[in-house]
Order: C-alpha cells, then sequence, then structure tokens
C-alpha cells in the first residue's frame, strides 16, 4: 500500500492472519470469559430458586411491570446503540453524538430503576443478608448492574470522544467493540430478567410456612 | 494523519530508556515480561518448596511437636496455593510469554500493554496472598477452601479473606493473559504458519489460554460468593440462611478440574517440542496429540464431582462422573503413546532436557494411572483424604507439570541467554530430584492405603507409619537439594559461559531461526512458512520428500501479511506489504499505565480485606491507568 492510500479514506483491511481484527476478536472472546462469570451466578441463583427458610418471597416482592418498564428501556438502549455506530460510520458526526448519549441515557435511567429498586426492597426488608433469594438476587442483578455501569461510562467516554471528533468513521471500530459489549450486556439482563422476575414471579414460601409481608 | 485524538495529561513521560528500573516498570516485551514471570514465580517456588519442607520435618517422626496444628493448616493451604497459582501457572506463562511471538514467528504478543498488565497484577496479588504471613493470620482452609470451614464461623480471622481476594485479583491477569495469547496465536502468526503448521506448544498453549479464559471466571464467581458471605454476610454456603456448602464444592471443582489441565497441558507442549528435537524426528502424530489435548480441555468440564464422590450426591451422579473421568484418561494415553512413538525409532540423544522430558514420560504415567484408580467411586470412598490422594496429584503436579517445566528450562535456556546450562550439573539436578521426588512420594501411595488421612500435623506411634514417614520427608530433602544444585548452575553457567550459538539443539521451530538471545525485534525478517517444523525442513530439504507426500497444499496463503495496516501491537514494518523488514522496524512503545492499573487494582484487593476506604483510594489510580492508557497511542508521533 503506498503512503498516499494509507493516509485517504479506506475500508479497514485486517492484516492479520484470520483476517479478523486483534481487538475485536480478544472483545468477543472476553464475552466467552463473561458468559461463564454470568453463568457460575445464574446457576447458584437457579440452584438456589425457591430455598429461602424465611422472607420475602419473591411473589410478595417481585414488581413485575415496573421490572419489565426497565427491561424495555435497556432493550431501546440496545436500538440507540445500533443508531449511533450506523451514523458515526456513515461519518454523521452529530447524530452519532447524539445516539450514544441516548445509549448513556437510557443505561443511566436503567440504573435509576435499579437503584429505586433496591432501595423499595430494602424497605421491604429484603436484603442480601436476608434469605438466600436476597443473597443470590442482590449479588447476580448487582453484578450485572456493575457491568451497565462500566458500560454507561464507556458510552460517556465515546460520546464525548464522537462530539470532539476523536471518534470518527475511520476508527469506528472503537465504537463497534464497545457496541459488542454493550449488546451483550443487555443480552444477559434478557436472561436474568426470565430467570428471575418471570419463572420466578409466583415463587411463594415452602409448603407449611405463611406469608410475611401482607399486602 | 493529521486527525485529532483525545489527550490525557502525562505525570511522568513516557519511559524510553532501555536500562534501569524503568525500563523493567515501563516494558512492554514480552521477552522481558516473560524473564520477570520467571524470576518472580521461581522465587515463590521457593517460598512453597519451604513450606513443604517444614511440613515435612514435622511428620518426620511420630508425634513430633515441632509445629503446631494452627501452623501445619497454614503451611499446608499456602503451599498448596503458592504452588497451583503461583508458580506452575506463572511459569508456564513465563514460557507462553518468551516463545510464543518467537515460534509463530511474531515481533510481539498481540497486546503488549495488557501482557504487562497482566505481569504486574500477578506480582502485586502474589505479594497480597503472601502478606497474609506477616499479619500472622495465613490462611488455613486448605487450597480449595471448602464451605462452611472457609467461612466467618470457623475461620474468624482474616487469613480466608486474603486467600479469596488474593486469588481474584490473581484471576484477572490470567484471564487477561489468556485472552492475549489467544488472539495472538489465532492473529499473528507469520505468513503460511496455517493452524496445522504452528509449532505444539503453540498448540497446548493456545487449548491452556481457552481454558483459562473460561474457568477463571468460575474461580471469580466462587471467590465473589465466599468473599461477599465473609464480608457482608451474605448466605451463599450458609445453611442456616438456606445455602448449602455442597454449592461450594461445585463450584470450586467446576473450576478446578480444568485447572488441573490448565497446569499440565503446557508441561505436555514442552516435552512434545523437546522429544522431536532429541530424537530428531517429526513428532509422532502431531494431529492427534492437537485433537487429543483438545478433547481433554472439552471433557475437562465434564468430570468435575469425581472430587465429591463421598459428599453423597447418589448413584447416578456418581456413576456419570465416574465413565466422564475414566473417559478423559483416554486422550491423555493418547498422547503417552504419541511420545513413545516420537521416541521410537528415533536417534536419541540423552541430554538434560530429553532426561527430564522421558521421566516426565514415567512419572506422569505413574500419577494418571492411580487417578483412574479413583475414579471409580467405591475405590475413591477408600482413597478420599488420604496419602493415596497426596501421592496422585504430586506425581501429575512434580513428576507431571514441573518436570516438563525444568525440560524447558534446559531446553530453552540458550534461547533466552545465548549460553548453555552445565551439562554436568543439570544430570546431578535431574537425578537429585527423580531420587528425592520418588523417595518422597512413592510411600505416599501405601501410607494413604494404609489410611493415613491428609492435612494432619502429627500421626500415633503405633500406627506403622513412621518408616514411610521419614522416608518421604528424607526424600523431600534430597528434592530441595536437587533444587539448591539447579540455582547454582544458573551461577555457574553464568560465571563460565559456554556459548549456545542460535541453534545449539538443531531445532525445529522458528525460534531457533533467530539469535540467542533473540534481538529485541525478535527476527529481523518475518519468516515465511511452508512446512511444520518449517526451520528443520529449510534446514534439510532432503528429508521433506519423506514427509510430504504431495505438493499442491504447499503454496504459501497470501494476504496474511505484515504491513503498516497491522493492529495495536503489531510492530510496522515500514515499506508496504511485499517489503519484510527491509525498512526501520517499530516496535510498541513502553507505556507505564499498567503499572499504574495494577497498583490500583492490588490497593482495591487490599481494601476488601481491611477496609472500604482503602476501596476508594485504590480507585483512583485505576481511573488513571485506565483513562491514560486509552488515550495513550501505542506508539507516540515521531
Amino acid at each position: 500500500m503506498t503512503q498516499a492510500a494509507a493516509t485517504e479514506h479506506h475500508e479497514p483491511v485486517e492484516n492479520t492472519s484470520t483476517g479478523l481484527n486483534s481487538r475485536k476478536l480478544m472483545m468477543w472472546a472476553f464475552l466467552g470469559s463473561d458468559v461463564m462469570f454470568f453463568g457460575a451466578f445464574i446457576a447458584t441463583y437457579l440452584v438456589y430458586r425457591g430455598k429461602s427458610l424465611v422472607g420475602p418471597y419473591p411473589s410478595e416482592i417481585l414488581d413485575i411491570p415496573l421490572t419489565s418498564v426497565s427491561t424495555f428501556v435497556l432493550l431501546m438502549s440496545s436500538l440507540a446503540m445500533v443508531l449511533g455506530l450506523h451514523y458515526v460510520k456513515e461519518g454523521q458526526k452529530n447524530k452519532g453524538t447524539i445516539w450514544i448519549l441516548v445509549v448513556v441515557v437510557l443505561g443511566a435511567i436503567f440504573m435509576g430503576f435499579q437503584f429505586y429498586e433496591f432501595r423499595e426492597f430494602a424497605h421491604e426488608g429484603l436484603t442480601p443478608r436476608t434469605n438466600i433469594f436476597g443473597t443470590t438476587f442482590f449479588i447476580l442483578t448487582g453484578i450485572h448492574g456493575a457491568h451497565v455501569t462500566i458500560g454507561v461510562a464507556w458510552m460517556a467516554f465515546m460520546a464525548y470522544g464522537s462530539h470532539t471528533g476523536a471518534l470518527r468513521k475511520d476508527n469506528a471500530l472503537d465504537l463497534e467493540i464497545a457496541g459488542l459489549y454493550w449488546h451483550f450486556v443487555d443480552i444477559v439482563w434478557i436472561v436474568i430478567f426470565t430467570v428471575i422476575y418471570l419463572i420466578s414471579a409466583t415463587d411463594g414460601p415452602p409448603p407449611g410456612v405463611g406469608p410475611t409481608i401482607l399486602h | 494523519m493529521t486527525t485529532k485524538s483525545l489527550k490525557f495529561p502525562q505525570a511522568f513521560p513516557r519511559p524510553k530508556s532501555a536500562t534501569g528500573i524503568w525500563s523493567w516498570i515501563g516494558t512492554v516485551d514480552h521477552k522481558r515480561i516473560g524473564t520477570m514471570y520467571g524470576i518472580v514465580s521461581f522465587i515463590w517456588f521457593l517460598v512453597g518448596g519451604l513450606e513443604a519442607l517444614l511440613m515435612r520435618a514435622q511428620l518426620a517422626s511420630a508425634e513430633n511437636d515441632l509445629i503446631g496444628p494452627e501452623a501445619f493448616n497454614q503451611l499446608f493451604t499456602m503451599h498448596g496455593t503458592t504452588m497451583v497459582f503461583l508458580v506452575i501457572m506463572p511459569l508456564s506463562a513465563a514460557f507462553f510469554n518468551w516463545l510464543i511471538p518467537l515460534q509463530i514467528g511474531a515481533r510481539d504478543v498481540a497486546f503488549p500493554r495488557l501482557n504487562a498488565l497482566s505481569f504486574w497484577i500477578f506480582l502485586f496479588g502474589s505479594i497480597l496472598i503472601n502478606f497474609s504471613w506477616v499479619t500472622g493470620d495465613a490462611p488455613n482452609g486448605g487450597w480449595f477452601g471448602y464451605a462452611p470451614n472457609s467461612g466467618t464461623t470457623f475461620n474468624p480471622g482474616l487469613g480466608m479473606t486474603y486467600w479469596v481476594v488474593g486469588l481474584n485479583v490473581l484471576g484477572v491477569a490470567s484471564i487477561a493473559a489468556g485472552l492475549n495469547f489467544i488472539v495472538t496465536i489465532l492473529n499473528m502468526r507469520a505468513p503460511g504458519m496455517d493452524m496445522f503448521k504452528i509449532p505444539i506448544f503453540t498448540w497446548m498453549t493456545l487449548i491452556t489460554s481457552v481454558l483459562i479464559v473460561l474457568a477463571m471466571p468460575v474461580l471469580a464467581v466462587a471467590g465473589i460468593q465466599l468473599m461477599t458471605d465473609r464480608v457482608y454476610g451474605t448466605h451463599f454456603f450458609n445453611s442456616l440462611g438456606g445455602g448449602d456448602p455442597v454449592m461450594w464444592q461445585h463450584i470450586f471443582w467446576l473450576f478446578g478440574h480444568p485447572e488441573v489441565y490448565i497446569l499440565i497441558l503446557p508441561a505436555m507442549g514442552i516435552v512434545s517440542e523437546v522429544l522431536p528435537t532429541f530424537a530428531r524426528k517429526p513428532l509422532f502424530g502431531y494431529p492427534f496429540v492437537v485433537f487429543a489435548g483438545a478433547v481433554i480441555a472439552f471433557m475437562g468440564w465434564f468430570v468435575w464431582s469425581h472430587h465429591m464422590f463421598t459428599v453423597g450426591l447418589g448413584p447416578a451422579a456418581n456413576t456419570a462422573f465416574s465413565i466422564s473421568t475414566m473417559l478423559i484418561a483416554v486422550p491423555t494415553g493418547v498422547k503417552i503413546f504419541n511420545w513413545l512413538g516420537t521416541l521410537w525409532g528415533g536417534n536419541i540423544r540423552l541430554n538434560t532436557p530429553m532426561l527430564f522430558s522421558i521421566s516426565f514420560i514415567a512419572m506422569f504415567t505413574i500419577g494418571g494411572l492411580s487417578g483412574v484408580m479413583h475414579a471409580s467411586p467405591p475405590t475413591d470412598a477408600q482413597q478420599q483424604d488420604t496419602y493415596f490422594i497426596v501421592a496422585h496429584f504430586h506425581y501429575v503436579l512434580v513428576g507431571g507439570a514441573l518436570l516438563g517445566i525444568f525440560s524447558g528450562i534446559y531446553f530453552w535456556w540458550p534461547k533466552f541467554t545465548g549460553y548453555f546450562l552445565n551439562e554436568k550439573l543439570g544430570i546431578a539436578n535431574w537425578a537429585l530430584m527423580m531420587i528425592g521426588f520418588n523417595l518422597q512420594f512413592a510411600p505416599m501411595h501405601w501410607l494413604g492405603m494404609d489410611g493415613m488421612p491428609r492435612r494432619i500435623y502429627t500421626y500415633a506411634e503405633n500406627m506403622g507409619w513412621e518408616g514411610s514417614n521419614l522416608a518421604a520427608s528424607i526424600g523431600g530433602l534430597i528434592l530441595g537439594i536437587g533444587i539448591l544444585v539447579f540455582i547454582f548452575n544458573v551461577f555457574y553457567s553464568k560465571m563460565n559461559k559456554v556459548m549456545a550459538g542460535d541453534d545449539p539443539w538443531d531445532g525445529r521451530t522458528l525460534e531457533w531461526a533467530t539469535s540467542s538471545p533473540p534481538p529485541v525485534h525478535d527476527f529481523d525478517v518475518i519468516p515465511q512458512v511452508q512446512y511444520r517444523d518449517d526451520f528443520w525442513f529449510k534446514k534439510y530439504p532432503e528429508t521433506i520428500s519423506e514427509y510430504y507426500h504431495d505438493d499442491h497444499d504447499q503454496a504459501v496463503p497470501s494476504g496474511a501479511q505484515l504491513d503498516d495496516e497491522v493492529e495495536e501491537a503489531l510492530p510496522v514494518v515500514s515499506g508496504g506489504s511485499d517489503d519484510h523488514g527491509h525498512g526501520a522496524i517499530h516496535l510498541p512503545d513502553m507505556s507505564y499505565y499498567p503499572f499504574i492499573l495494577s497498583v490500583g487494582i492490588a490497593i482495591l484487593g487490599a481494601g476488601f480485606i481491611t477496609n472500604t476506604y482503602v476501596v476508594g483510594a485504590g480507585v483512583p489510580f485505576i481511573l488513571w491507568g485506565l483513562l491514560g492508557w486509552s488515550m495513550e497511542p501505542v506508539n507516540d508521533p515521531e
């Protein structure tokens, strides 16, 4: 490749053995690693499901409609992520910046919902120390929340980069890699939402034990 | 390019010097990082060995009161933890670092700064976990940390908190290194080197790295759960709160069994390089060795409950895990026959690396066979928690992993340094280690069969165990003297250098194609690869027809070539894609951000042990490291 061609606009061509970008490949490998991380936590939750000796039990405390809203918000952030990457790749700086900011805002709203939920649960008497449901619930969703927090910080950094012109169409790969992470965190939430909220929604006290919270 | 990029204010100028302390703290050179891994983990090896010798001294006679039960618990816990996480794994990492770029014809790993980060986190994590000795509260719950014994009810001190936090910090280092080597091996191969032409050690590194990347997160989960139980009072392993201590065993061994293969596969890779070199013929059945390694790595995930046959999981679970455990012996056995087939009919040279490698086969076979014995639940019920198990895994980990590593040290020392290790001292080292090792661990087989339990600090006089225990202790001493001979050899060889030249063993793989020690850029010209064992066939083209019967797949694929498009770490060869190395060679610049980031992670870990304010003190370092790193170009504009 001549020097002139290198400085002009070009489609990225990877000169690696596999033809894949090394950083992108590493992100995929990292996500494989993270699957095992979440997988072990989710497996722990499932093994301990319905094993709480004292309340509050999931059926008494989970608010499915509220969490459905926050789930919707997080899913929409993935759509914003796709649009943000699209516009950055197109070279439309302002639209790109705005959509990345939408990702940040939606992610932050999700975090707000989680903060509210944790506080409500604490008020109703469920903490990580209360019972095994509290232990597994707070640690699993808390670990996910930590992932979202890292993602929001990363996306804010990306939005700032896009705004200043440091993130452009020729290095949109930076955003694409961050996006892989974001989508992954989103997909993990779908699993967590299914496992904790949907299939555990009716989990009440074990046979012979009365309810602990009277609404 | 004139495009804009973000800048982070620099507290120090970027390190440039090639000498002095900053040249090591800021280094991103895979060879220097490999050397640091080697030195640090060898120091921990001496510490772990000393712990073992103290235990052997205590057990040398019945009713001995040299070391009390509390200190004995700390010693066996830290001996196991040290040898697994601070010795065998990082010694393997030292070989990965030194050899992988050389074997695949690259100038560095894919992410040199990440590589530096892995080392620094490993260093600080290892200091963190051993700092517990200074506080007088060393971990005492075994290297497996079984709940509920590792919980605060039975273990109120800080020891197990040090252990669990230290392991989590070390896990970060391992995962980062694993990711780095996966990408390096997949993406940085020399032109023409397709996956079935890479050296077998590189294959085993790839498989090990995949295992590390998938298994260490599981340990992290176990660690986080135990840590929150200990520090914040959650109930993961507390049966009073609805938890279940057996869950710890499941999660720990789901990590723990793949971990066993993480320890042994690199040694298998080393032996698979040494044997063909000194038998002067190619590895017998290369694809079988590769696939056997992959099958071991896959099946390693389905055998964890054989550590739990006596827990009472029921006949169905015990049967399933018994079958899978017996099956995993098959690919392991395949490899042993591959090595024997390599030796068969070879023109064998018996020097120190070869002696270690052949001993590896013998000792590993003994350890493997005793392993198959306790794949049977009724047999295991007899052997569980006895010295028979101790004998088994020391034959696998010392007779296997460690002998393989020593073979690798003698084999590649000339490449690392430019001179040989002394051969006579090497053979003395080998002989003392073999005699000491077998004298120490063979008697443990019958001690275990006779019912002597593990982890007891003393035993009664009338059990009939005194003779065998004394023999084991003497054996440990001889093994230790063997290690001292090795250290003496290192210094003796350095002072009486016998220069080796670039290719002292008539080697087969690309690391022998460059000078000894290699230049900082590894290769003046990136090699073009046509054959498996390319370097050998280039030296002896007349042997090509013996091993390659057709020519049609010998064309060098185009495209996989180095030029200035290559990603982050790949040093740029100016002058265009079809002109390798005839211009200036740019290596990635040094960086101090990995060091800063790892300091932050170490402080964070220390905070989880002590108090939350310390956690807060770690965060600024982490942010500084991360932000500075992400805005620092791989190479500063000139």
